[in-house]
């Protein structure tokens, strides 16, 4: 009989790769309970883009001459890893972008202004991040479509019986949600959105930046068109995102920039478009940061992404068992089995930026804000809220030191 | 001093537990709000002007930080008795001393959310100078 082990993620081992945790804030340790707003990065990140930059580098898809074979090589290579690790049907349908952001900016544009008019409902929901959120208020403004969210219910999970109520509105032609919330942490139901979606003739944009690094993701079980992730969020550098999307869509939309590299011919009459993906990315790209997008995904696919979902599993619970102890702190969001590795707390009579600036004095490094998702911090009645997320190189006795540094918190201004 | 006692020294305290001027006024010369939206701090300000446009009432009301609210409420004590033009030409560095604190470049933004709003209150309703830095800082960022 085969044993099947549970590979288990060595914390302690993988800290050794981020020299962030050598240094001392204020003669303390370092604790960086921020990765939902940006991991660090480990070496081998930064030694391969380093290697990169200077035996690899020039512009990409252009030269014939070796370096420009090698740059386009590294270039092309990471397109095929950030493919391989959504399981994406082809690496034509990927698409570098700036960041998420972009990638869902793109999709709003260049699908959304072509396919919404009146009577056609946007429905996005009361999770979302500004990116995915802000960008379809606004096409479906610009196109008189009407803008629809779904709501939360009072743990943070979306109530899904108001669909049928929705679609009675006008014909539903995006749904647009994130995978995991980066405020809550809430994992949420994309393959039931995605079906529903479907049903109604609708297309389904997924903001995976909060998933992607947290656990493994499959466009193709997930039932989406469209799908958005950061490297930023995963161990790779900022300035480079990607977006995955359905390829007969893909072929239909309209480009989004225009310029080089973007097109097949080019006369004072008219231009025709590059295939796919090249028809999306106008311009030089951000070619080392890509490159460093792919080492990133092999970093934490070496670690593997279940092993990775396990470990913050286990913080998220030991975090919300240890603040469930303190009855002046209100957490928000679902259970921790039903989240991902994000614990968003206020304490009783204090602000988010003051818990933020206080813990900062004992080596803590947490965020106090809106996160990005103002219409959630008004469903939750707050203005905003303190919020620890975990990663690889997180251990528990960081949240012990959160912990202690809110009964401090609570001492001094509570 | 520590840091906790350089930055939230007791007037700040004071202050942020025990706001001065605390609520709208109903009916008001002159009101308006802004927000921080790095970090979400609310703040509305509501003005009564005398003869010779010189602020005789003001209240506030508004959510944040304790930087933010314990500098609106000082702030509030600060420009009674002034004319509008001189809130209107009053530097921060004015507010800043009487807050008395190091601030961050972040923080900085909380401190002086306050007298971003009563200028933009001011030049709404009577006109006064509002120079570009205020205006762009505190104005409503509504998506219309």
């Amino acid at each position: 009989m085969a044993v099947t082990t549970q590979p288990k993620l060595d914390a302690q081992r993988i800290r050794a790769d981020f020299a962030y945790l050598e240094e001392l804030v204020n003669g303390k340790p370092f604790a960086y309970l921020d990765s939902a707003v940006s991991t660090q990065k480990p070496r081998q990140v930064l030694d391969a883009m380093r290697e990169f930059y200077e035996h690899s580098y020039t512009n990409v898809h252009r030269s014939v001459y070796r370096l420009a074979e090698r740059a386009t090589e590294g270039f092309e290579g990471a397109r095929q890893k950030v493919a391989a690790f959504v399981n994406a049907p082809s690496e034509r349908e990927v698409i570098f972008t700036r960041s998420s952001t972009e990638a869902l900016n793109l999709v709003a544009y260049a699908w959304g202004l072509d396919n919404l008019g009146k009577g056609d409902l946007v429905v996005v929901t009361e999770l979302e991040h500004h990116s995915n959120f802000v960008p379809w208020q606004y096409v479906a403004k610009r196109t008189g479509a009407t803008f629809r969210h779904i709501p939360i219910d009072d743990q943070g999970e979306l109530q899904l019986d108001v669909l049928d109520s929705l679609a009675r509105e006008g014909t539903v032609k995006v749904v647009a949600n994130n995978l995991v919330s980066n405020s809550l942490g809430t994992i949420n139901p994309v393959e039931k959105l995605a079906a529903w979606a479907h049903e109604q003739g609708a297309i389904m944009v997924v903001d995976a930046a909060q998933a992607a690094p947290h656990r493994p993701i499959d466009v193709q079980a997930l039932g989406c068109d469209f799908l958005a992730f950061s490297s930023h969020k995963m161990c790779g550098p900022s300035g480079v995102g990607a977006l995955w999307g359905r390829r007969e869509l893909l072929e239909e939309m309209s480009p989004f920039n225009l310029g080089g590299e973007m097109i097949r011919s080019v006369s004072i009459d008219k231009t025709t478009w590059n295939e796919l993906p090249y028809k999306f990315e106008a311009g030089t790209p951000a070619i080392a940061e890509a490159y460093g997008f792919g080492v990133a995904i092999d970093y934490i696919s070496e670690i593997g992404l279940e092993a990775i979902e396990r470990h913050e599993q286990e913080l998220v619970t030991y975090a919300m068992g240890r603040l469930a102890g303190l009855d002046w702190v209100t957490v928000y969001g679902p259970p921790a089995d039903r989240r991902a590795g994000i614990v968003s707390f206020n304490v009783d009579g204090v602000h988010p930026h003051d818990v933020s600036q206080l813990l900062d004095w004992e080596g803590i490094a947490v965020r106090g804000g809106h996160h990005c998702t103002q219409p959630l911090m008004t469903r939750l009645g707050v203005s905003a809220t303190t919020r620890a997320s975990f990663y690889v190189y997180t251990i528990p006795e960081e949240v012990d030191r959160l912990v202690d540094g809110l009964h401090k918190v609570k001492k001094s201004l509570g | 001093m520590n840091e906790f006692d350089q930055l939230y020294r007791e007037v700040i305290l004071d202050h942020y537990k025990n706001p001065r001027n605390h609520g709208l006024l109903d009916p008001a010369d002159a009101r308006a709000e802004g927000q921080n939206p790095l970090c979400g701090d609310e703040i509305t300000v509501s003005v009564r002007l005398g003869e010779g446009d010189v602020i005789e009432e003001v209240g506030f009301d508004g959510r944040g930080c304790a930087i933010s609210q314990a500098a609106t409420s000082m702030l509030t004590d600060l420009v009674k008795g002034k004319t509008a033009l001189e809130v209107a030409e009053m530097p921060k560095e004015a507010l800043l001393d009487e807050l008395g604190i190091p601030l961050t470049p972040v923080r900085l933004k909380c401190a002086i959310l306050g007298l971003g709003v009563i200028k933009v209150a001011l030049h709404k309703a009577k006109g006064t100078p509002l120079p570009e830095e205020w205006g762009t800082s505190t104005r409503d960022l509504v998506l219309d």
